[in-house]
C-alpha cells in the first residue's frame, strides 16, 4: 500500500472539518476524491502533503507515519502536490517556477531528464520558458503546477481541481496528459468537482459529504451509480 | 556644477546608507508582510558594536586601515545578524499564527528594550568614533576633490548590493526566498523549508543595517542610540519609494532618496532636508502606492 489515511480528523479552529477518514492509494492507481463544495477533499489533501496538521488520526506513506511531519520533508520523501488554484509563482519565469519545483532533487542528470519529460508531456511550457508564470493562460498556469509538482520526481501526485476554469477542451488534454503521467509510473490522487471526467480517468474513487466517506467503489461502478449519477453526474441521462 | 556634483556625490553615499537598511525592511516584509520596527535599533547596534570592537581591539593599529576595516565589518555583520537572528526567535517567531497587529506590537516593543538597553550600556550622550584612525584624505577624481571615506561608503554599499542581488537571483537559495516571498504555501510544497528562509532573511537584512550603522560611524564620527529611529523612518521611506518587498526596488529607492535629500538641502534649506524625505513618502503614497519598482504583473486568479 503506497498510501494509507485512518481515522483522519483535522479542525480549523473550534471546527472540524475532517470527522474520522479511512482511504488508501495502491501504487500506479488513480483514484479519485469527489464532492461538492464544502465536503473537506481540499483539507485532505492538505492533511496528507502536510500543509495542516491532523488533529487525530494516522497518514501512512510506505508504511512510514508521516502525519507529524512537516510539508518541506514530504516532498523529498516522494509526495508531490499541485494545489487549488494552481498557486504558481506568478513574478517568476516559468522556468524558475519549474526548478524550483525540483528544489528537493541533488542528482541534475536526472532533473534535467524530468524537465525533458515535462516539456514533452506540456510543449507549450518549453516555448513559453522565459515568460512570466503570472502572464500564462489558465490552462498553461494548470500545466505548469502539474509540470512543477512532477520536476520533484514523486511517487505519488496530488492534485486539487486541475480542471478548475478550464475549457472543455483544455480539461480533456489535461486528463489525457495526467493519464500518460500516470502511465509513466506516478500513482496520482485526484481530487475534482468534474466527477464524470475524473471517473473516466480513475481507477477508484471516494465520495466525500460534508467531512466523511459516504462511498468507496471502482470508478466504472460510481459511474454507473444511480446516486452519483444523481447528485455529481446531472442527472439519470448523465449527458454525451 | 561643482557644488551640485559633490551634493549628488554625498547624496549617494547616504543614499547607499539608506539602501542596505531599507534592503532589511524589504526583505523581512517580502517573506513575512511585517514591517521589523527593530530593525532600525539594529542598525543603531552595529554602530555601537563597530565603535567598541575598532577601539578595543585597535583594528586598523594591528592591521593597517584596509584590512582592520574590513575584518571590522564582517564581524558587525556577524554580530548584529546574529542580534537579528535572536530577535525573530524571542519576538515574532512566537506571534507567526497572531494577528497582524500582534506583531507590529511586538515589533514596536522590541524597538524600545533594544533602544533603553543600549543607552543603560552606553549612557545617552552621543560617542565619538576615534577620528584618528581613519582616513581624511581626498580624492581628485576629475578636477572634483572627494573625501576618500565618501568614495569608499559609495563603493562598498553598491558592491554589497550587487553581490545581494546576485545571491538573490541567481542562486537556489535566492529563489527560495523569492518564491517563500511570493507564497509561503507554495513554497512549502517545493519542499522549502519556510522557517528556514525565515531565519536566512533576518540574519541577512540585519548584517547589511549592521554594516551600514559602522558606515555611518565611520562617515560621521558620531553615533547617538536613538539614531535608529531617523534612519529606519527613512529607509523604510525608501522601501515603500522602491516598492516595499521589492529588493532592487529597495536599492534604487535608497540612492535616490538620499540624492533627494542632499539636493533638497543644499538648494532650498538644510532645515527642511527630513521634511523632504518624508513629503517623498507621502507623495508616493499618494501618486503609486505600489513604489516605483512594486509588482509589475498581477497574477492571474
Amino acid at each position: 500500500m503506497l498510501l494509507e489515511v485512518e481515522n483522519l480528523h483535522v479542525r480549523y479552529g473550534n471546527v472540524e472539518a475532517l470527522h474520522g477518514i479511512n482511504l488508501h492509494v495502491r501504487q500506479g492507481e488513480i483514484v479519485a476524491i469527489l464532492g461538492a463544495n464544502g465536503a473537506g477533499k481540499t483539507t485532505t489533501l492538505h492533511a496528507i502533503s502536510g500543509l495542516l496538521r491532523p488533529s487525530r488520526g494516522e497518514i501512512r506513506f510506505e508504511s512510514k507515519p508521516i502525519h507529524k511531519m512537516p510539508a518541506h520533508r514530504l516532498v523529498g520523501m516522494g509526495i508531490a502536490h499541485a494545489p487549488e488554484g494552481r498557486r504558481v509563482f506568478g513574478t517568476l519565469t516559468v522556468r524558475e517556477n519549474l526548478n524550483l519545483g525540483a528544489f528537493t532533487q541533488v542528482d541534475r542528470a536526472r532533473t534535467s531528464n524530468t524537465l525533458h519529460w515535462i516539456h514533452e508531456l506540456f510543449p507549450v511550457l518549453a516555448q513559453r520558458r522565459e515568460q512570466l508564470a503570472g502572464t500564462l493562460s489558465g490552462g498553461e498556469q494548470q500545466m505548469l503546477a502539474i509540470g512543477r509538482a512532477l520536476m520533484a520526481n514523486p511517487r505519488i501526485l496530488l492534485l486539487d481541481e486541475p480542471s478548475l476554469g478550464l475549457a472543455p477542451l483544455l480539461v480533456k488534454v489535461i486528463f489525457q496528459t495526467l493519464w500518460e503521467i500516470n502511465e509513466a509510473g506516478v500513482t496520482i490522487v485526484l481530487v475534482e468537482q468534474n466527477a464524470r471526467a475524473a471517473l473516466r480517468l480513475a481507477h477508484r474513487g471516494y465520495v466525500m459529504e460534508v467531512g466523511r466517506i459516504v462511498l468507496e467503489d471502482r470508478a466504472e461502478a460510481l459511474l454507473a451509480n444511480p446516486e452519483v449519477r444523481n447528485a455529481y453526474l446531472g442527472g439519470q441521462t448523465g449527458g454525451e | 556644477m561643482e557644488e551640485f556634483l559633490q551634493q549628488l556625490t554625498n547624496g549617494l553615499a547616504v543614499g547607499g546608507i539608506y539602501a542596505l537598511i531599507a534592503l532589511g525592511y524589504t526583505m523581512v516584509y517580502g517573506v513575512l508582510k511585517l514591517i521589523n520596527f527593530a530593525h532600525g535599533d539594529l542598525f543603531t547596534y552595529g554602530a555601537y558594536l563597530g565603535l567598541t570592537l575598532l577601539t578595543s581591539l585597535a583594528l586598523t593599529d594591528r592591521l593597517g586601515f584596509a584590512l582592520g576595516v574590513l575584518v571590522l565589518v564582517l564581524m558587525v555583520m556577524g554580530l548584529v545578524a546574529v542580534l537579528g537572528a535572536i530577535l525573530e526567535r524571542v519576538a515574532y517567531r512566537p506571534l507567526r499564527e497572531s494577528p497582524r497587529l500582534s506583531a507590529v506590537v511586538s515589533a514596536l516593543g522590541a524597538s524600545i528594550f533594544l533602544q533603553n538597553a543600549l543607552m543603560l550600556l552606553y549612557g545617552a550622550r552621543f560617542q565619538v568614533y576615534p577620528d584618528h584612525i581613519l582616513p581624511t584624505a581626498t580624492l581628485n577624481v576629475f578636477g572634483l576633490y572627494l573625501p576618500l571615506m565618501r568614495v569608499l561608503i559609495v563603493l562598498a554599499s553598491v558592491a554589497m548590493m550587487i553581490a545581494l542581488y546576485l545571491f538573490i537571483q541567481k542562486t537556489r537559495i535566492g529563489a527560495a526566498i523569492r518564491a517563500a516571498a511570493i507564497d509561503q504555501g507554495a513554497a512549502r510544497l517545493m519542499g522549502i523549508d519556510v522557517n528556514r528562509v525565515i531565519l536566512l532573511v533576518f540574519l541577512m537584512g540585519p548584517a547589511l543595517g549592521g554594516v551600514a550603522g559602522l558606515m555611518v560611524g565611520l562617515y560621521y564620527g558620531q553615533i547617538n542610540f536613538t539614531m535608529g529611529w531617523v534612519y529606519g523612518m527613512k529607509a523604510f521611506t525608501a522601501a515603500i519609494l522602491g516598492g516595499i518587498g521589492n529588493i532592487p526596488g529597495a536599492m534604487v529607492g535608497g540612492l535616490l532618496l538620499g540624492v533627494i535629500e542632499a539636493l533638497g538641502a543644499a538648494y532650498i534649506s538644510i532645515a527642511w532636508k527630513d521634511a523632504i524625505a518624508f513629503l517623498v513618502l507621502i507623495l508616493i503614497l499618494i501618486v503609486r502606492p505600489t513604489g516605483l519598482l512594486g509588482e509589475r504583473v498581477a497574477d492571474k486568479i
